[in-house]
């Protein structure tokens, strides 16, 4: 059953830096084939916890297994079959588009003649099919993105990391990138993911924990967060003297939070607060469904992280 | 316990002798390849320029020194000097922005090779450039007629030997370095004054007593006291001594800096 066996496996790790600790015993597991989100704000622990996976920070304690290899002991060997999309383009600015396919696949030993049959095919899937002579330089961000995505499929890997893939992309781009994602899911590759974009986690991810201050605060599937956590209405109430109005109608809801000029109604049933808005004069008001930001909010708290 | 941190300390150099490092060498030197003439004018040119206007400029001035005409006497000093020089470019320089600005390094240590890998293949392209520097300037010195032909062969060897040991340290500094303006120092507290105390320009043993015994201890002191034999036709005094030293300064120095680079990137 090598279908059941994680290819990501972490238990009790733990590192820290300058006595500040910055993962504090964190387990989880990826089965095969999913696509898996890291979730947490600024300064969770996402990037550490991706760093000692692939071998370039050493934990302080904890086991990890990375496609069936202890890391970091074997982390060179995970390598192997591991393609990476960090957080911030490292693209060669001197090359190519196809100049930094092939560079890239030599670091993978593979030889020049099969790296070149495979460039056509990358770059079609990133949709630069006709950019294979393009310097770098003259590609836009989103361009950028993609490039870097094919080449961190040049080796053909079982599993791949992505460091916030879509941060500074346009819209276009981004939804570029996350059909392009779904297409590697199907074909059976795991996919482990970071990111703060909860419609990104919500519409890419099967499984997914949330990370705050260096532990894990929830794990489960985005509908079932969602459903165990949030009530299933939201209600957010502005403009006029909304906080004042909102401490008086505090029985109409379940849970109320007060974020800045905007207050936030969490509702099983929107009836009643529904009907007391209506007269009100000077109030804005908008209804929508209670989605995995509103559960990330609510684990991680509202305070700026930076 | 003292014995193995003393080997785990020299383990990098057998990164050496394995091909993990090739593709990264592959990777400078296919980006050389683009932008080479630009990095050849400023690597030979520069040299050339020197040594032509020195040797024949100052060199007309001056009688014999050390009982040899002022470019004979110059030329060794200038073919190590500038292969010294790009080698220290290159792992400062140029080693620097890959790691530090274009975060080159960065892509490669997720791909199944290691810092060492990167480091080996970094060590080995600053050789190779600086090898190729060193020797144009020593094709130039032989179609003047300026040296002994047999022997001339075995200043290919102490080229390279010269290119290795300065890139070693280069990465030191490389790996040091919170920016481009770090690099200053190594050039105004080590290179220029080593440059001119290590008989370089004029010999050594005029220099006070004190400043003597410091330079016959540097690198460059080393290269030039088998180049400069070697061009004049005689085989250097103590050869082994001085290629044990430069061999010696690589191989500590490339230690030194995997240790510190790991200590930067790997935390």
């Amino acid at each position: 059953m090598a279908t059941l066996t994680p290819v990501l496996d972490i238990a009790g790790l733990r590192k820290s830096y300058g006595g500040r600790s910055v993962v504090s015993g964190v387990g989880f597991s990826v089965p095969a084939g999913v696509c898996f989100g890291i979730l947490g704000p600024n300064g969770a622990g996402k990037t550490t916890i991706l760093r000692c996976c692939l071998g370039l920070a050493s934990p302080d304690e904890g086991k990890i297994l990375l496609g069936g290899h202890p890391v970091p002991e074997s982390a060179c060997a995970a390598r192997r079959r591991v393609g990476v999309v960090p957080q911030f383009d490292n693209l060669d600015p001197d090359f190519t588009a196809g100049e930094n396919l092939l560079t890239y696949g030599r670091y993978f030993g593979l030889k020049k003649a099969e790296i070149q049959r495979r460039i056509p095919e990358l770059l079609d899937f990133a949709g630069l099919t006709d950019k294979e002579k393009a310097r770098v330089q003259t590609l836009s961000g989103g361009m950028k993105r993609r490039l870097t995505l094919a080449r961190a499929l040049i080796n053909d890997p079982d599993i791949l990391f992505l460091d916030e893939p879509t941060t500074g992309l346009d819209p276009q781009a981004r939804h570029l990138i996350w059909d392009r994602l779904k297409q590697l899911v199907a074909h059976g590759k795991t996919l482990i993911l970071t990111t703060h974009f909860m419609e990104e986690a919500e519409r890419l991810c099967e499984r997914l924990i949330v990370l705050d201050h260096g532990s894990v605060v929830a794990e489960g599937n985005p509908r079932g967060l969602i459903a165990s956590h949030i009530e299933p209405d939201v209600i957010e109430v502005f403009g006029g003297n909304a906080a004042r109005w909102a401490e008086n109608h505090r029985g109409l809801c379940d849970r109320l939070e007060i974020s800045g000029e905007t207050v936030f109604f969490y509702c099983r049933d929107t009836a009643a607060l529904r009907k007391a808005l209506d007269g009100e004069n000077g109030l804005h008001f908008l209804r929508r469904a209670a989605n995995l930001e509103d559960v990330f909010i609510k684990l991680t708290g509202r305070e700026l992280r930076d | 316990m003292r014995i193995h941190l003393f080997f785990s300390f020299f383990l990098p150099i057998l990164c050496w002798f394995s091909p993990g490092w090739l593709p990264v060498w592959q990777r400078n030197f296919l980006v050389w390849r683009k932008l080479a003439l630009p990095s050849l004018l400023g690597n030979l040119a520069d040299p050339l320029i020197y040594m032509l206007g020195l040797g024949y400029g100052l060199g007309s001035l001056l009688p014999q020194v050390a009982g040899v005409s002022y470019m004979h006497y110059l030329v060794a000093g200038m073919a190590v000097a500038s292969t010294m020089n790009a080698a220290t470019f290159e792992t400062l320089y140029s080693a620097f922005s890959r790691m530090h600005t274009q975060k080159t390094w960065d892509a490669i240590l997720v791909t199944p090779l290691s810092l060492d890998h990167v480091l080996t293949g970094e060590l080995f392209w600053a050789a190779s450039k600086s090898f190729l520097s060193g020797f144009a300037i020593l094709l130039v010195i032989m179609a003047l007629g300026l040296a002994a032909p047999p022997f001339v062969l075995w200043v290919i060897p102490v080229i390279f030997l010269t290119g290795l040991a300065f890139s070693a340290l280069g990465l030191i500094v490389c790996a040091l370095a919170p920016s481009y303006d770090f690099f200053m120092y190594y050039f105004t507290l080590f290179i220029t004054p080593m440059l001119l105390i290590s008989g370089v320009f004029f010999p050594a043993e005029q220099l006070p007593r004190a400043v003597y015994s410091v330079a016959s201890f540097l690198p460059l002191s080393h290269a030039i006291l088998l180049a400069r034999p070697l061009l004049l036709g005689e085989y250097p005094k103590d050869a082994a001594l001085h290629v044990t030293a430069l061999l010696g300064i690589a191989f500590v120095a490339f230690s030194i800096a995997v240790t510190l680079t790991r200590r930067r990137l790997l935390k």
